[in-house]
């Protein structure tokens, strides 16, 4: 247990959270929040090129005629569900139990994958129909604006995975507490955008 | 199969092949001295691998040279070609390659680099501090940059350079108007460098916030700490907005999506709106560290605590906030309507009042001051005047009926040379006088220095001022040549003489450098200049762990107070123990990553598309290691703490 030799790792005040019991636990989860804030700057540029852009359709499929609605309604449940079952797997990690925390772990993971393999369904699906990045603007920036989100989500897939394989090799200590709540913090941020692409993309898509 | 650029990879051109043979040349013989003097793995070891924040500001300052000096030759190329009317030295597309490397260079990979080598170097001493938050990631931030700044300069010798000017704005810079993989080498350069330029802000945003030493609150920290806390902000929300913009530009370019075509579609305006959300606030990022530089200078070599501490604190946020209201002033002329060019311009203006806070304050600072004209001091001095033409022009051009006028003149290119130039090269020469001593255990040489300061001063102003003139006289940027008999020849002569003046002037600072690592007078006590802040408390250069205590901190110019304090005796640090200090270990792993960052890039620039998903595997691949690694810090025994000690920190 290389982690627990180590005195900088070494919990400092017991009375908070085991993420944040360390002096590096807390200065990397503060960190990670200031990425979060440059990230959503990210997707705010890319939010406003797709609203700016979304009539742009130049004689292609419009959004009303692309979207599906069971199929993002879908998506969306997929990603809110995976969000719910992280919370719980952090909830166990509090509790220090660490088969629970693995199983809700893996279901977060396949949740995840579920959503990025319907988005990657979907994507075929439209460049199937002639509706690809160079069709249109309003296509380009969709696919560009969805696509960054379903990358995001894809990193954070294997992201977790690396977790998982440190959660059972390590257990639950300072350090991998930091990290699984660091991935954590991501993932509820992710569902966060999809909840605006689901309302200015598709909901909008599909009312207009 | 064989990808379309590579029938074009190798650029001909005499200047190239001129370049090809030095880089060569220049190659060989860094390979021959380091291993002659078996070298390499002492540089691997103590430089390349480095986690230490002294000596990553160092190489960041190191690179930046070397990018002023590539960026100061298209200066002079410029300058050579328009010096008499109907020239020929340079062709049109030739120039205009010129002009769009000149200007890259000098901003991206020159000017931010210098500040935040001298952030590096500094900010963590003049907090208290042992390291940066994230002394890995600042590693991976200064071998970004380094990388994404030699793949930039790679375009000159293989593929050819962008040529759609620094600011690249779609259409010009579209596939269909630039053809070939120079713009993508500027998107890819950029967007490399962009990211440890992100991470910087990020990891000197949390060093401010949580590593200060005990005691040391907001309002007691040093002017340019401060400033180094408003610059990051604006990185943080201003560089992500670049990268979108560079990734949807690649997109286009690479993919074939219409963001900013003309066609299907698109819209280019999006393109100039996101490239100045990002550009505004660019120019406070590289002006905000020399503000915080002059008000450490002045103030130390004033022998005065600094006048108005408060004030410099709200102007600076002042104009952080405002710079990201003004960015449609640089496209006033694109029809916008009277409302919202009266809206930008009238924020633009404002800009002047918290900067002005700023000037007086300064002054104040010198007033019944013991001023000591050092060529630190003398830098900061010479800002001043300068800054202030340059800051009234900027508000002459925010007028905006009067930039119909203006626009795109030589007058606008005067006001930010003054700026950038006046500014931000000024502070840095001020920062690098003023903190060589910290960083190298020397100083540099007064009378050559002086030599520097006042040729560069003077040709800076034979250079620059004439372009004032020159715009009102009607002459406009970008143009390669003009014909005579238009008034303009003799104040383009000037301003040649002036260029190449700048360029003289910067060969005695080489000499001063080379000249003060063998005779410069070394720096014993730690403290060159009686300074006031905490960097000066420590030895010159300051060992591995910064402080072998931790100072407490009980006001403002925490050092000057422990040395001359009414109440100096709660400064005085019992004779405490030391105790074992805990330090990152090296890592070669975020050199690796940048070369794979780089590989992957390259082929991004190529389409190349095996080469850059292979590198991006490599990317994730030492990511993923990274996260695996358990043995990531180690312990400086006490016994190595003693010996560093008694020996001034010099080993
Ligand atoms: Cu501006």
């Amino acid at each position: 247990m290389a982690y627990q030799m180590d005195a900088h790792h070494a919990p400092v005040d017991p009375s908070v959270p085991l993420e944040y019991s360390t002096e590096d636990g807390q200065l990397k989860i503060l960190g990670f929040w200031v990425f979060i804030a440059a990230d959503i700057v990210l997707f705010s540029c890319l939010f406003a090129t797709y609203v700016v852009l979304h009539n742009n359709t130049y004689g292609g499929p419009t959004a009303e005629q692309l979207f599906d609605v069971p199929g993002f309604v879908t998506e969306t449940l997929l990603l809110l569900t995976s969000s719910f079952t992280c919370g719980l797997a952090i909830f166990e990690m509090h509790r220090s139990r660490l088969q629970p925390m693995i199983g809700w772990w893996i279901v977060t993971i396949l949740l995840g994958m579920g959503f990025v393999g319907m988005e990657i369904s979907e994507f075929a699906k439209y460049v199937g129909e002639g509706a690809n990045i160079t069709r249109s603007a309003f296509l380009s920036s969709f696919f560009i604006l969805v696509g960054t989100h379903g990358t995001h989500v894809t990193i954070g897939i294997f992201w977790m995975i690396s977790i998982l394989i440190q959660l059972i090799r390590y257990g639950i200590t300072a350090v991998t507490a930091r990290k699984a709540f660091v991935v954590s913090i991501y993932w509820h941020f992710l569902d966060a955008i999809w909840i605006f692409i689901f309302t200015v993309v598709y909901l909008s898509g599909k009312v207009s | 199969m064989l990808p379309h650029y590579f029938n074009h990879l190798f650029v001909s051109g005499i200047d190239i092949y001129i370049a090809d043979v030095l880089i060569i040349l220049a190659s060989i013989s860094i390979v021959g001295v380091l291993t002659y003097f078996k070298k390499w793995k002492w540089l691997w070891r103590e430089w390349l691998t480095t986690v230490d924040h002294k000596k990553i500001g160092i190489m960041y300052i190191l690179a930046a040279f070397a990018m002023f000096f590539r960026g100061g030759m298209d200066g002079l190329m410029m300058r050579t070609q328009l010096a008499v009317p109907n020239n020929h030295f340079l062709g049109a597309q030739h120039y205009d390659e010129v002009f769009t490397t000149h200007g890259t260079i000098m901003i991206l990979f020159m000017a931010m680099p210098m500040l935040i080598g001298l952030i590096n170097v500094a900010m963590p001493l003049q907090i208290g501090a042992r390291d940066v938050a994230f002394p890995y990631l600042n590693a991976i931030s200064l071998w970004t940059f380094f990388f994404g700044a030699l793949l930039f300069n790679l375009s000159f010798v293989i593929g050819g350079s962008p040529d759609a000017g620094w600011t690249s704005y779609a259409p010009l810079a579209g596939p269909t108007f630039s053809p070939g993989p120079g713009e993508n080498y500027y998107l890819f350069g950029l967007n490399l460098a962009g990211l440890g330029t992100l991470a910087s802000g990020i990891n000197f945003l949390v060093t401010i916030i949580k590593m200060r030493a005990p005691g040391m609150t907001l309002m007691r920290m040093p002017m340019f700490v401060w400033s180094t806390l408003i610059t990051s902000i604006l990185i943080i929300f201003a560089f992500p907005v670049l990268t979108v913009a560079l990734s949807l530009l690649s997109f286009d370019r690479l993919f074939g999506s219409h963001i900013f075509s003309m066609t299907h579609g698109g819209m280019p305006m999006m393109w100039v709106n996101l490239f100045w959300i990002w550009g505004h606030p660019e120019v406070y990022i590289v002006i905000l560290p020399a503000f915080g530089i002059l008000s450490e200078v002045i103030g130390t070599f004033s022998g005065k605590k600094l006048f108005g501490y408060s004030a410099m604190v709200g102007s600076l946020i002042a104009i952080a906030f405002l710079s990201f209201l003004v960015w449609v002033h640089h496209f006033f002329t694109m029809g916008a309507g009277a409302t919202v060019n009266s809206f930008f311009g009238v924020s633009t203006m404002l800009i002047a009042i918290p900067t002005g806070v700023k000037i007086f304050n300064w002054i104040f600072t010198m007033y019944k001051g013991k001023v000591r004209f050092n060529t630190a001091m003398l830098w900061s001095l010479a800002f001043i005047p300068t800054f202030v033409i340059g800051g009234m022009t900027g508000v002459m051009l925010a007028v905006a009926p009067a930039d119909y006028q203006y626009h795109n003149s030589y007058f606008l290119i005067a006001h930010f040379h003054y700026m950038l130039v006046g500014g931000t090269v000024f502070g840095v020469f001020s920062g690098l006088y003023y903190w060589w001593p910290k960083m190298f255990g020397m100083k540099l040489n007064e009378t050559l220095g002086k030599w520097h300061f006042w040729l560069f001063m003077i040709s800076f102003n034979l250079t620059f001022l004439p372009m004032y003139l020159l715009g009102l006289m009607g002459m406009t940027r970008r143009m390669y040549t003009y014909p005579p008999g238009l008034g303009w020849s003799h104040l383009n002569m000037l301003e040649t003489v002036g260029a190449f003046g700048q360029g003289f002037a910067m060969m005695f600072m080489m000499v001063n450098i080379i000249w003060s690592i063998k005779n410069g007078e070394r720096d014993l006590t730690g403290d060159a200049w009686d300074g006031r802040a905490l960097e000066w408390a420590t030895t010159s250069p300051a060992p591995e762990y910064n402080f072998a205590h931790i100072p407490m901190i009980y006001g403002r110019d925490a050092f000057w107070d422990r040395k001359y304090g009414k109440d100096k005796a709660k400064y005085t640090l019992k004779a405490k123990p030391y105790t074992p200090i805990h330090m990152p270990n090296n890592s070669g792993r975020p050199f690796l990553m940048a070369v794979a960052f780089f590989i992957s890039f390259f082929g991004f620039v190529f389409e190349w598309w095996l080469v850059a998903g292979l590198g991006l595997l490599a990317v994730f691949f030492f990511m993923f290691s990274r996260s695996f690694e358990t043995n990531t810090d180690h312990y400086i025994s006490v016994e190595e703490i003693e010996h560093t000690e008694s020996g001034g920190g010099r080993s």
